[in-house]
C-alpha cells in the first residue's frame, strides 16, 4: 500500500493526467480571439501537429467562431497572432509544430478593425 | 440537601474531558499518524476552548427539535401541492445547481469532520469534529428529502449523484472538497472550518436562502435555516481552531496563513455559482451578489481579521481582486451558462429589460459598460433566430477547474491568462491566486482530472456532444437548453391555465 | 471602522421575544430584515440576556435555546448560563 506521508513514495505515484502521450497522437491548442468575450473563453482543440496552420485557420478556427457577426468580416491576412505570449507571423503552409505551437500552447489572435459588438468587446 | 445544578461550563469540562487516553501498547504517533506532516506544532491540546459548550447530550435533543420543525415543515409543503406555489418555475433552475453542486458537498464535509474527528489528537476538537460530521451528514440527508419533492415535476434533478461525479462544471465544487480532503487534518480544518464556515459559507446561506423564502419555497427556506443554525457551531469551531493554532507555536503562522490565503481564493471562486444563483437565476431578488459580499466578507470579514491581526495573521493574499471581482463574477459566470446551456443540467435565460434594469442599478460600474452589450447582442440574435451557442469546449484553469472566463484586475475587457511549466508540462490558470496555489503544491495539481482533457483523451463516452451528454446522464432536450421551449415551462403553463380556469 | 458583533435570528414566534430582549439589552443594535431572517448588528459587543428573555416568555429558558433559532453570528463567543455574548473585545 502507498504511505502518502513518504514523499518519495507519494512523488513516485504522481501521474501527469494530461501529458501529451494521452491524447491519442494529438496535441491540446487553444485558441482566443481577442475582444471577443461573448466567447466566454478560449478554446480548447485536439490537433494533429501535423496539421497545417492554414487548415487551422480554415477548418478549426473559422468554423469554431462563425456564430459571432464579426466572424464574416475578419480579414484573415490581417490578423495578428501571439503563441505563448510571443507575436509571430506563422506560415500557412507549414504545419502547427513547424510554426511553434506545443502540447498546451495558447494562440490568441487579434483582428485589425473588429472589436466585438458595437466595439465593446463582445 | 438537594445537589446543586452545575453550571454550562462545569457541564461541558466534565463531559468532554477525560474521555481519552494516553495509550500503552502503540506509541500514540501511530494511532494519529497524521497531525504531524503539515508543520503544526501542538503544545497542549487541552487549551482548546469550545465556546458554544455544547455536550452530547444537549446535541441531540436541540438536533432532534430540529428535525421535527423541519420535517413538519416538508410535510405540509407536499400536502399543500407547495411547488404551484413558487413564484416562477425558473427558480426551480438553482434547486437543480444546488442539488448537483453543493448537496453531495455536503456529504463530503461529513467525510471530512469524521476524518479530522478521528486523526486529531486533541479531545476538545475531536468532539466538535464528530458533531460537525453528523451535522453534514444531516444537511445532504435534509437537502435530497427536500428537493426529492420538486423532482415529482422537474427536469434535471433525478441523476443528481451521478452528475456531480462527472459534468463538467460540478468539477469545480467537487474538486475543491476533494482539494480539502486529500490535505491533512489541519489544513482541512481551516480549510473547510475556518475558510468556508467562518469567512465564507454566510454568502452561500443567508441571501440566497432568504431568496428562496422570497420566492414562496417554504421548503427550501426551512432546510436552508435549519443547516445554517447548526452552521453557527461550525463558524465558532472555525475560529477557534485558528485561535487554537496562532496561539499554540508561532511556526504555526506562515503555514496558516498561506493556508487562510489559499482556501479563501477557492472559496471565493466556488461562490461564484452562487453570485449567479442570486444575480440572475432568482426571479425575486433579494440583494444583489455585490451588496451580499460587502455585508458577508468586507464588513464581517473585515471585523474578523481585525481581531486575529493580534496573532499577525494578514487579511488573505488577494482579498483585494476578490473584492473588486464581486462586480464581475456573476455576470461572467451567466454568460458562461448561457452559451453552454446545451451542456448544463438547468435552465438558461436571457434577462428581460426589468431585469437588465435592476442589474444596472446594483452594477452601476460594470453592468451597462461591459455585460448589457453581451446580453443585447445576445437577445438580437436570439429574435432573428440565431441564438447564440458556444459548440467548442472551453479552456479550463488546473486549479479551480472553471473555463478560464475571468478577465485582468482593471481591465474587464482581457481575459487573464497565467500559467506556470513544470517537468516540460505547461498548466494554465485563471487567477494569480490559482497560480499561486498551484506553484507552491504542483504535485497535487498536474493530477487533476480536468472535465474538457478528459473528454479529448476518450474517457467521457465518447467524441460527440450527445456521447459526453448520454455519459452525464443528462437527458437532453429536457434537463439543459433555454427556458423557453422546456418541458418545465411548459408544465408550469399548465399549471397556471388550470388555475385560471378554476378561478373562472 | 469598528468591528462589527452580529447575531442573525429566524423571523419567527419564537426568535420574536428574543428579537426584542436583544434590542432593549443592546443600545444603537441596527436591524437588517430579510425575507425570513433579521440580522441585528452592533458595534463591538451584542449581548444576549437570559433574565431579559424570560421577562418576555413568562417561562424558564436557556440561552442554548438559541440553538434552535440562530441562522448566524459574528464576534468571539462567551456563552454561560445567564447569558451568550458576541465581543470583538478582549
Amino acid at each position: 500500500m502507498l504511505n502518502a506521508l513518504d514523499t518519495a513514495e507519494y512523488l513516485d505515484h504522481v501521474t501527469v493526467r494530461d501529458a501529451r502521450k494521452n491524447f491519442h497522437g494529438n496535441i491540446l491548442v487553444y485558441v482566443h480571439w481577442e475582444d471577443h468575450l461573448s466567447f466566454c473563453a478560449a478554446i480548447a482543440f485536439p490537433l494533429p501537429p501535423t496539421l497545417s496552420f492554414g487548415a487551422l485557420v480554415s477548418d478549426v478556427i473559422a468554423p469554431a467562431y462563425a456564430a459571432h457577426p464579426d466572424a464574416a468580416r475578419i480579414d484573415w491576412s490581417k490578423v495578428e497572432w501571439q503563441i505563448d505570449g510571443v507575436r509571430m507571423v506563422p506560415d500557412l503552409s507549414l504545419s502547427l509544430e513547424a510554426n511553434g505551437l506545443g502540447h498546451k500552447s495558447l494562440l490568441r489572435f487579434k483582428t485589425p478593425g473588429l472589436h466585438g459588438w458595437k466595439g465593446s468587446a463582445n | 440537601m438537594t445537589p446543586k445544578k452545575l453550571g454550562l461550563k462545569q457541564r461541558y469540562a466534565l463531559m468532554t474531558r477525560g474521555l481519552d487516553w494516553e495509550t500503552t501498547y502503540q506509541p500514540m504517533d501511530k494511532v494519529f499518524p497524521y497531525d504531524r506532516f503539515e508543520g503544526i506544532k501542538i503544545k497542549d491540546w487541552s487549551a482548546w476552548e469550545d465556546p458554544f459548550r455544547l455536550t452530547m447530550d444537549a446535541y441531540w435533543k436541540f438536533q432532534g427539535e430540529k428535525e421535527r420543525k423541519l420535517y413538519a415543515v416538508l410535510d405540509a409543503f407536499a400536502q399543500n401541492n407547495g411547488q404551484t406555489g413558487i413564484s416562477d418555475a425558473r427558480y426551480t433552475n438553482v434547486l437543480k445547481l444546488f442539488l448537483t453542486g453543493v448537496s453531495p458537498l455536503e456529504y463530503q464535509a461529513h467525510r471530512g469532520f469524521a476524518f479530522a474527528g478521528r486523526h486529531l489528537r486533541g479531545v476538545g476538537p475531536r468532539v466538535a469534529a464528530q458533531m460537525q460530521s453528523l451535522d453534514e451528514l444531516r444537511h445532504v440527508q435534509t437537502q435530497i428529502h427536500t428537493i426529492s419533492h420538486y423532482n415529482k415535476y422537474f427536469d434535471g434533478l433525478s441523476e443528481f449523484r451521478h452528475m456531480h461525479d462527472r459534468v463538467w462544471y460540478l468539477s469545480v465544487p467537487k474538486s475543491f472538497f476533494d482539494d480539502a480532503r486529500t490535505a491533512g487534518p489541519f489544513e482541512y480544518m481551516i480549510a473547510i472550518g475556518f475558510a468556508f464556515e467562518y469567512v465564507l459559507t454566510n454568502l452561500l446561506f443567508v441571501p440566497f436562502m432568504s431568496g428562496a423564502a422570497y420566492n414562496g419555497d417554504m421548503s427550501t427556506v426551512t432546510f436552508g435555516f435549519s443547516a445554517q443554525s447548526d452552521e453557527s457551531r461550525h463558524m465558532t469551531l472555525g475560529i477557534e481552531v485558528i485561535k487554537f493554532l496562532l496561539e499554540q507555536d508561532a511556526d504555526n503562522l506562515p503555514i496558516v496563513q498561506r493556508w487562510v490565503d489559499k482556501w479563501f481564493w477557492r472559496g471565493h471562486r466556488v461562490l461564484g455559482l452562487v453570485a449567479m444563483m442570486m444575480d440572475y437565476m432568482l426571479p425575486k431578488k433579494v440583494m444583489s451578489w455585490k451588496e451580499a459580499w460587502e455585508i458577508y466578507f468586507t464588513e464581517a470579514g473585515g471585523s474578523l481579521f481585525t481581531d486575529l491581526a493580534r496573532y499577525g495573521l494578514k487579511v488573505p493574499k488577494y482579498a483585494d481582486v476578490a473584492t473588486a471581482d464581486a462586480e464581475h463574477i456573476s455576470h461572467q459566470n451567466w454568460a458562461t451558462f448561457y452559451q453552454y446551456t446545451h451542456a448544463a443540467a438547468f435552465h438558461t435565460w436571457m434577462p428581460d429589460r426589468a431585469h437588465m434594469d435592476w442589474l444596472s442599478e446594483k452594477y452601476p460600474n460594470t453592468f451597462d459598460k461591459y455585460y448589457r452589450p453581451r446580453f443585447e447582442m445576445w437577445a438580437e440574435m436570439e429574435k432573428q433566430g440565431q441564438r447564440f451557442y458556444n459548440n467548442s469546449l472551453p479552456q479550463l484553469c488546473q486549479v479551480c477547474q472553471i473555463p478560464m472566463v475571468y478577465t485582468e484586475p482593471g481591465d474587464p475587457t482581457k481575459i487573464a491568462f497565467r500559467c506556470s511549466q513544470v517537468e516540460g508540462e505547461t498548466y494554465h490558470f485563471c487567477s494569480d491566486g490559482c497560480k499561486d496555489i498551484f506553484d507552491a503544491e504542483p504535485q497535487k495539481y498536474v493530477q487533476a482530472w480536468m472535465p474538457v482533457q478528459q473528454i479529448f483523451q476518450g474517457n467521457c463516452g465518447g467524441a460527440s456532444i450527445p456521447d459526453v451528454l448520454a455519459w452525464y446522464r443528462l437527458n437532453a432536450g429536457a434537463d439543459n437548453m433555454d427556458y423557453v421551449g422546456s418541458p418545465d415551462e411548459k408544465l408550469w403553463n399548465d399549471w397556471h391555465a388550470a388555475a385560471a380556469r378554476a378561478a373562472g | 471602522m469598528a468591528q462589527i458583533a452580529s447575531i442573525t435570528l429566524l423571523h419567527n414566534d419564537d426568535a420574536r421575544p428574543i428579537i426584542e430582549a436583544i434590542l432593549a439589552d443592546n443600545p444603537g443594535c441596527r436591524v437588517l430584515n430579510m425575507p425570513g431572517a433579521v440580522k441585528l448588528d452592533r458595534d463591538d459587543e451584542l449581548v444576549v440576556r437570559r433574565a431579559s428573555v424570560e421577562a418576555r416568555i413568562g417561562r424558564a429558558w436557556d440561552p442554548q435555546e438559541l440553538q434552535l433559532v440562530i441562522v448566524s453570528m459574528a464576534g468571539n463567543l462567551d456563552e454561560d448560563d445567564d447569558h451568550f455574548t458576541l465581543s470583538w473585545k478582549h
